[in-house]
């Protein structure tokens, strides 16, 4: 299948105009149409994977071709083990939230073209080698986004939608002031990313740090780290179910993908340098303090959003440690995240469904009424604690051995908050699913056919990476360890001697 | 070539057809009834005469008149640029309301003298050619801005245009009187000489005769702290002529300020870079105007609830970008620039358009009349004023990303790095408030009182190409840049 990847970033926009074309009397068939096309893209990436070779670190499946010449602007696609992982959870976490989003009984068919350009913005930041594309795909992205919250939204929804805006927007202006700085120092002038990954030695380590800091601040918006991270429970809170899923499952990770395929690649100098303090501290903080505000959250959306911050903490902790079973674990990390977080918001918006409101506390004993649900719950939050057999177990705790070898104080907070996050996922689930039950829900009925089907292949995939992580660290692996190696290879200027 | 008065007339004839056209329709006026025809005709010249810029030789360029009028690729830009702002402006008002109640011939002669006027800005290679297109801009916009005779915004717009005018045209030429004096010259060409010859330049007077000139420059453009009178004229004015202000008038301040600033006052070098007078610091000046005006105007904008008052704020604001490309000092920031004006002229024209669509329906300029108008049969003016105010921001797959991508791309290869910053945190500030009518179209829920937009072909069909052209040269824009490349040119008498 020649370019498979340009398929696979533009059958969204296809469907999406199939849709906007639909007459307003066939609206229904409109979801349909969005599941057709996500089921298409979920097929390309099954394809790919199994294509994939996993003993190159070359970019593969390559399409290129200039498209401003004048500029050294191409069109230039391509995945390598750091991206492949993202290609499988775009695609999957998008077919999933089609059905996810089947309760949207209000301008479907706005609804469901502004989701599939969600997908191709998301999957287009992941397969651009170009970074210029890359760019492009990842301010594109902000446009259904703000829509989506806008429109579909809870009450704030107006609030939330324009904070993640300007929010993002302020992070993405200074990529590309220093993607336009990249361009032209000592006259390089390219955007191909492999390209500047290749002459990276040619940055002095003065303007490596400026850039350094401004794309790690754009991309840190994203993640959120610690203390850009305030947008995200708004915006979590006020989005539809199925956009707050695609937004903890995938866009969260655009972030810490960026820094490996721009910070690390193309400015490893400074990556060296600053890690530690960017990355390893504040992806500490992260996991610390994402854990005790979920602690204090009433709402129970908002303690979901607060532990993906918190979880998010451990991708970047462990790109910070410099070790192939740090890096290989975070971004096995950030799949297994994507999965969980999205079953997690799923079962919130079940619930929300039937009771229309998230207060942890005015429920209680749901168990007795809804059995299937509070054992699908319980599952998904055994995962979210990262317990063995689980993905989420292999991926921490790989983080924590690469982590410990680099910064062994900070591993230690970060491996102590497992019991806060114990401690919080478990409290939760007393207050809501157990104990004397609310008489006020005698009615509502057990997950839907609908709802189990989004979830089950989600269980599916994590408990198979639970015993066979093999699955997906097989693809990341050489690529990871080849990047780790270009970082480690340069030196350390004096500053960064602190650990 | 140094053209004589006659041989300079073969490459005069846009502005020939121009001419014409104003003296046909002051004919026409007279002998025909049904004055809605005056329209067609003087789109018809608009068009004749864009047509015939398109068809100029770019050759080496000429002198054209015994030295007042230069042309050159750069003319040729600027006046097609106008040429388009005036066949949108035109096509606008035929089809509004508003217009319909003015006397038509008097409104497109002096459209089209408005027109002339900017051409001749444009192209003027000389003090007084400059002071006079100016003022020639400067009184049709008076009369054209204070056209609706029974509305008191109208007037007080005029009013208080024509006072800011008086003042700053003065103040401009009192500039260019010292200048006279320093150089004894009045041409660019000998202005540059004298000013570049070794010896004796009284360096502090060039500088304040510039802040002088600068004053009429900047008014044009409407550059802090020149800006005072934009947006109480862009509100008072009828719509077609704000579109026409803000468009036509703007980029013809730019053609004037870039011939004045690069080859009257600097000197290229060997490298393809331009070199400021050595010890008269007007990038310096420029750079600083260019961030204030660039902040005021997006902070101001911010509070707005009238639509053509924001607009207004946001031209100030897209001005002090544009700027940024000239205070760079290079070619690459010249051609961002003249990049930016088009793509600002499309965005602009279409988000005016969409606001006169609206007043037409409902009369109303307000904030408030677009509230859910994209859920009360509106859907195709708000989706198209989205991509505009999009394209405004800077958003990609607009042309108005690939605009603000080039000129913050000379910005950093210039190593403006303070600039640069200013000018990504104003793209960042300026999303807030063109989200507003965003907003208020999509996520506010209609109250009853907004009145309904009707659809007519005539109108719709112009804010079709100009949303098509917004995305379409945002994906592929290399037709615009090489005309922008090909317009770098200065004719400087070396051939």
């Amino acid at each position: 299948m020649s370019h498979a990847l340009t398929l696979i970033t533009f059958v969204p926009v296809i469907g999406m105009v199939i849709i906007l074309a639909l007459p307003q009397a066939m609206k229904d068939s409109a979801k349909w149409l969005a599941v057709a096309a996500t089921a298409a893209q979920l097929a390309i990436a099954i394809w790919l994977y199994q294509h994939f070779d996993t003993t190159t670190t070359a970019a593969q499946f390559v399409d290129k071709f200039a498209w401003m010449p004048s500029y050294h602007i191409s069109y230039f696609m391509g995945v390598d083990g750091i991206s492949i992982s993202m290609v499988l959870l775009t695609a999957l976490i998008c077919f999933i939230a089609v059905f996810a989003s089947f309760g949207i009984n209000r301008a479907e068919k706005a609804y469901y073209a502004l989701l599939l350009m969600l997908d191709a913005g998301m999957m287009g930041v992941f397969v651009s080698l170009d970074f210029f594309l890359f760019y492009i795909f990842w301010e594109v992205m902000l446009l259904p986004m703000y829509f989506l919250i806008g429109v579909w939204g809870g009450p704030r929804r107006e609030y939330a939608a324009i904070k993640f805006f300007l929010y993002t927007l302020l992070g993405s202006v200074l990529i590309l002031l220093a993607m336009l700085g990249l361009y032209f120092y000592g006259g390089q002038n390219t955007f191909d990313m492999t390209a500047l990954a290749a002459n990276a030695s040619h940055y002095s380590i003065g303007f490596q740090r400026v850039a350094w800091i401004a794309l790690f601040i754009g991309f840190a918006i994203k993640i959120p780290a610690f203390p850009f991270h305030t947008w995200l429970p708004d915006a979590h809170v006020e989005a539809p179910t199925a956009i707050s899923v695609i937004l903890a499952g995938v866009l969260l990770k655009m972030g810490t993908y960026g820094i490996l395929r721009v910070n690390f690649a193309i400015l490893p100098g400074a990556t060296h340098e600053l890690a530690w303090l960017f990355l390893g501290i504040i992806g500490t903080i992260n996991i610390v303090y994402g854990a005790m505000c979920a602690m204090a959250q009433t709402d129970y959306k908002k303690l979901i959003a607060y532990s993906s911050i918190s979880h998010m903490g451990y991708v970047m902790l462990g790109i910070a440690s410099f070790t192939a079973a740090g890096i290989d674990g975070a971004v096995l990390q950030m799949f297994n995240h994507g999965t969980i977080t999205a079953m997690l918001f799923i079962l919130v918006g079940v619930i929300y469904d039937r009771a229309h409101h998230r207060e942890i506390a005015g429920f209680g004993g749901l168990a007795q009424q809804m059995p299937i649900y509070a054992a699908v719950t319980g599952f998904a939050f055994f995962a979210g604690m990262g317990l063995p057999g689980m993905s989420a177990f292999i991926s921490e705790v790989l983080v924590l051995i690469g982590a410990w070898q680099t910064y062994p104080l900070l591993t230690v907070f970060a491996a102590a908050t497992a019991i806060l996050t114990a401690g919080y996922l478990l409290w939760t689930y007393q207050r809501i699913y157990l104990g004397p039950f609310n008489e006020k829900y005698k009615d509502l009925p057990d997950l839907s056919f609908r709802e189990a089907f989004t979830l089950i292949p989600l269980a599916i995939i994590v408990l198979i990476l639970g015993v066979y992580p093999q699955a997906i660290l097989g693809l990341l692996n050489t690529s990871l360890a080849h990047l780790n190696q270009v970082v480690l290879s340069t030196p350390v200027s004096a500053i960064a001697l602190w650990h | 070539m140094d053209l004589g008065n006659y041989a300079s007339l073969t490459r005069f004839a846009p502005e020939l057809v121009l001419a014409g056209g104003i003296l046909l329709l002051i004919i026409l006026d007279l002998l025909i009834a049904d004055k809605r025809r005056l329209g067609d005709v003087a789109l018809m010249t608009a068009v004749v005469a864009l047509l015939l810029v398109g068809l100029e030789p770019v050759g080496p360029g000429a002198w054209l008149f015994h030295r007042m009028i230069v042309f050159d690729s750069f003319a040729i830009y600027f006046r097609a640029l106008i040429a388009l702002a005036a066949i949108v402006a035109i096509w606008m008002s035929i089809g509004s309301v508003e217009v319909h109640g003015c006397d038509q011939g008097e409104y497109y002669a002096i459209l089209l003298a408005s027109t002339f006027a900017m051409f001749l800005m444009a192209e003027s290679a000389n003090l007084l050619m400059a002071y006079l297109a100016l003022e020639f801009v400067s009184l049709t916009s008076y009369i054209l801005t204070g056209f609706l005779r029974h509305n008191r915004r109208s007037l007080e717009a005029a009013l208080k245009y024509l006072i800011y005018g008086g003042v700053a045209s003065g103040t401009m030429i009192y500039g260019m009187s010292w200048i006279f004096g320093i150089t004894g010259s009045l041409d660019f060409h000998q202005i540059n000489l004298a000013l570049t010859t070794p010896g004796q330049i009284p360096v502090l007077a060039v500088f304040i005769a510039l802040v002088l000139i600068l004053a009429g420059m900047g008014y044009k453009v409407a550059s802090v702290p020149f800006h005072m009178w934009a947006p109480d004229v862009y509100q008072g004015a009828p719509i077609p002529v704000t579109t026409f202000l803000a468009i036509g008038s703007k980029a013809a301040g730019f053609a004037l300020l870039t011939r004045f600033f690069y080859p009257a006052l600097s000197s290229l070098t060997s490298a393809g870079n331009w070199q400021a007078l050595s010890g008269v610091d007007w990038p310096e000046l420029l750079l600083f105007i260019c961030m204030i005006t660039m902040t005021l105007g997006n902070l101001a904008a911010l509070g707005q609830t009238n639509m053509k008052r924001l607009l207004a704020y946001s031209s100030i604001a897209q001005a002090g970008y544009a700027l940024m490309g000239i205070v760079v000092l290079s070619n690459d920031g010249i051609r961002a620039m003249l990049f930016y004006l088009f793509a600002y002229y499309v965005m602009d024209a279409g988000a005016f358009l969409v606001v006169m669509i609206v007043a037409n329906s409902t009369g109303r300029e307000d904030i408030d009349a677009y509230r859910g108008l994209a859920w009360r049969g509106g859907i195709v003016p708000a989706v198209a004023l989205t991509i505009f105010l999009f394209s405004l921001t800077g958003i990609p797959l607009t042309i108005g990303f690939i605009g603000k991508f080039y000129l913050f791309a000379a910005v950093i290869r210039g190593k403006f790095y303070w600039l640069a910053i200013v000018g990504v945190l104003n793209s960042v500030v300026s999303l807030y408030y063109y989200m507003r009518p965003i907003k208020t179209m999509f996520l506010d829920a209609p109250q009853g009182d907004e009145g309904t937009v009707t659809p007519d072909a005539w109108n719709y069909g112009l804010m079709g190409v100009l949303a098509c052209a917004t995305i379409v040269l945002g994906l592929y824009w290399a037709p615009v840049l090489a005309f922008a490349t090909r317009s770098l040119h200065f004719f400087t008498g070396i051939v």
